[in-house]
């Protein structure tokens, strides 16, 4: 069960002077269970490559398949498609329209079909899931505060039980709290077997939590792999727009002095070695 | 899934050519006089050469033909409306009949004429603002309506309204595509069920864009009145406006070709009644 992409190219406003092309030429493939960060600088198409996966954009040329369905303009099931795969949009709380977190919460869900007790149900479950007091739910969700509006954003996703969480750019506007909180939620439902995709600025939280890392540039997919295996690639090659973490830059001045180092091995990793290698002097 | 094509009717295209070139007042001023020609225009001939005309300024705008005929699209279904109506209901002298539909040589000549005002009226509205950004097309016409500042109309304010709502209605389509797209993802369904359902439908889509819509404008007007605007007061220009010569030759020169059209439209019309 995956996200297969391949050599997808999409274009806007196709045959027209304003024509970007927003994809060329991307190839990626999703496991259930898996976390995949998308790292580029903006404009380099991470938006456009989210919304290809839950089959809101149609490819214009290669393949996106979802669980071994084709995304295709004559592809019946789009829907399906679209359920399986949970899209959280940049800036979901401007989405929102109802009177209620609780019918925001419960719109995905209603619109397949689920009802009465089941979607009262799956409503408390994702706002407990995204830590949304049982006390907010009768609030208007226009008076909630930042923090708070992104996670009724989540649920309202979540509650329709998809397979996969595509988001982008979660943690934009959120504060550390805030990002690290929504890190360890998705942390969480990775680890209750969903796939877990987040298009993001935020290069420190791509390399400390995901599983793999797919870099954009302008369209094109210029490395994919481990944590360790991009921060050692962006080392040896920059890419315009992306910065490498502190924490990072500081492992790899550590290991250019000789240090045996990863170089995503975090603050913590980072002072055991220097733990480890202070030793030998002290004594 | 392509829900809302970007680019919009007439949307402003830059580029160098010499109508790009030309003060928006001239543009203003020429494109009135085309459409005040072409109501005086008649007979399939002329409108022939009318064709002839467009092509050329299409040239001189450098802007594909393709690309400026198709913003006359949004109003084919109504071109298509006005001519099988005086097609079939145009009493006259009777050339086709099939059933209780006629076809009259008079009806034909309203419907063509019909169709073709309304095709040229729209391709040359939308030719002005492809070659005029929507900043210097509200500056021209406000300095062509000034004059009228002294009898109380707000030619400023009006031109200041218009830029904003140029500026944002590529925005405003952006913004609706965004906030579809989002609301498809979750699985929203504008296709089925009843007339009531459907606009229903609507309301996931209608009331984001309200809120958005309002956000924007007060965050517009804040910036606005923080960097001291107000309404009414005289404004200098960074780029003040010049008249050139070319721009007195491109006027004079239309003048004349559609004087000629016009005048040959009559001799046409004779030929054909003869
Ligand atoms: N609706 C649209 N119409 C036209 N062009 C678009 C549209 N959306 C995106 N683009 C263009 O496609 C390219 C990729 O955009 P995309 O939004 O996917 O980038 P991104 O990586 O998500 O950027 P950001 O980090 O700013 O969100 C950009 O050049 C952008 O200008
Ligand atoms: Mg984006």
């Amino acid at each position: 069960m995956s996200i297969k992409i391949e050599r997808l190219c999409y274009s806007y406003n196709t045959g027209t002077p304003a024509e970007t092309m927003a994809l060329h030429d991307v190839s990626l493939t999703i496991e259930r269970g898996e976390w995949i960060s998308i790292v580029g600088h903006t404009g380099s198409g991470k938006s456009t490559l989210s919304q290809h996966m839950n089959a809101v954009l149609i490819p214009q040329s290669g393949l996106v398949e979802i669980d071994g369905v084709p995304v295709e303009p004559k592809t019946k099931n789009l829907r399906e498609l679209r359920r399986k795969v949970g899209l959280v949009f940049q800036y979901p709380e401007q989405q929102f329209f109802s009177e209620t977190v609780r019918d925001e919460i419960a719109f995905a869900p209603s619109n397949w079909g689920v009802k009465g007790d089941e979607l009262q149900a799956r409503v408390m479950e994702a706002a407990r899931s995204v830590g949304l007091d049982d006390g907010l739910l009768e609030s208007n969700p226009f008076a909630l505060s930042g923090g708070q509006r992104r996670r009724v954003a989540l649920a309202s996703i979540l509650s329709m039980k998809p397979d996969y969480l595509v988001l982008d750019e979660p943690t934009a506007g959120l504060d550390a709290t805030g990002i690290r909180e929504l890190v360890e939620l998705l942390g969480e439902l990775r680890s209750a077997g969903l796939a877990v995709v987040q298009a993001t600025h935020d290069l420190q939280s791509a390399f400390e939590f995901s599983d793999r890392i797919l870099v954009l540039e302008q369209g094109r997919g210029i490395a994919v792999g481990a944590p360790e295996e991009i921060a050692r690639y962006l080392l040896d090659n920059p890419v315009h727009g992306l910065i490498l973490p502190p924490l990072v830059r500081f492992s790899a001045g550590l290991a250019g002095r000789g240090l045996t180092i990863g170089l995503t091995s975090g603050l913590e990793g980072i002072i055991d070695v220097l733990e480890a290698a202070r030793k030998p002097c002290g004594s | 899934m392509r829900l809302l094509s970007g680019i919009s009717l007439g949307q402003f295209i830059p580029g160098e050519s010499f109508v790009h070139g030309l003060d928006p007042r001239c543009k203003i001023i020429c494109t009135f006089l085309l459409l005040t020609g072409l109501f005086l225009a008649s007979s399939p001939p002329d409108f022939a050469l009318w064709g002839a005309l467009l092509v050329a300024i299409s040239l001189l705008s450098q802007i594909r033909l393709g690309l400026v005929l198709r913003s006359a699209r949004p109003v084919l279904f109504l071109a298509l409306i006005t001519i099988l109506l005086n097609i079939f209901w145009t009493p006259g002298h009777e050339i086709f009949r099939a059933g209780f539909l006629k076809i009259t040589e008079e009806g034909l000549i309203l419907s063509i004429r019909m169709g073709m005002r309304l095709f040229f009226l729209v391709v040359f509205a939308a030719l002005l603002m492809m070659t005029t950004s929507p900043m210097s097309f509200s500056d021209g016409l406000e300095r062509l309506l000034s004059p009228l500042a002294a009898l109380g109309f707000p030619a400023s304010e009006m031109a200041v309204m218009m830029t904003i709502a140029l500026r944002f209605i590529p925005t405003l389509f952006e913004e609706t595509d965004r906030i579809l797209k989002a609301q498809i993802s979750r699985g929203a369904d504008f296709e089925s069920g009843g007339l009531l359902k459907r606009a229903r439908s609507f309301i996931p889509i209608l009331i984001p864009l309200f809120v958005l819509v309002f956000q924007r404008a007060e965050n517009l007007a804040v910036a606005m009145e923080s960097r001291c605007y107000v309404p009414g007061r005289p404004r200098t220009r960074m780029c003040p406006l010049v008249w050139r010569r070319s721009d007195s030759a491109a006027l004079i020169i239309l003048f004349a070709f559609i004087s000629a059209l016009v005048a040959l439209d009559r001799r046409f019309l004779r030929f054909l009644i003869r």
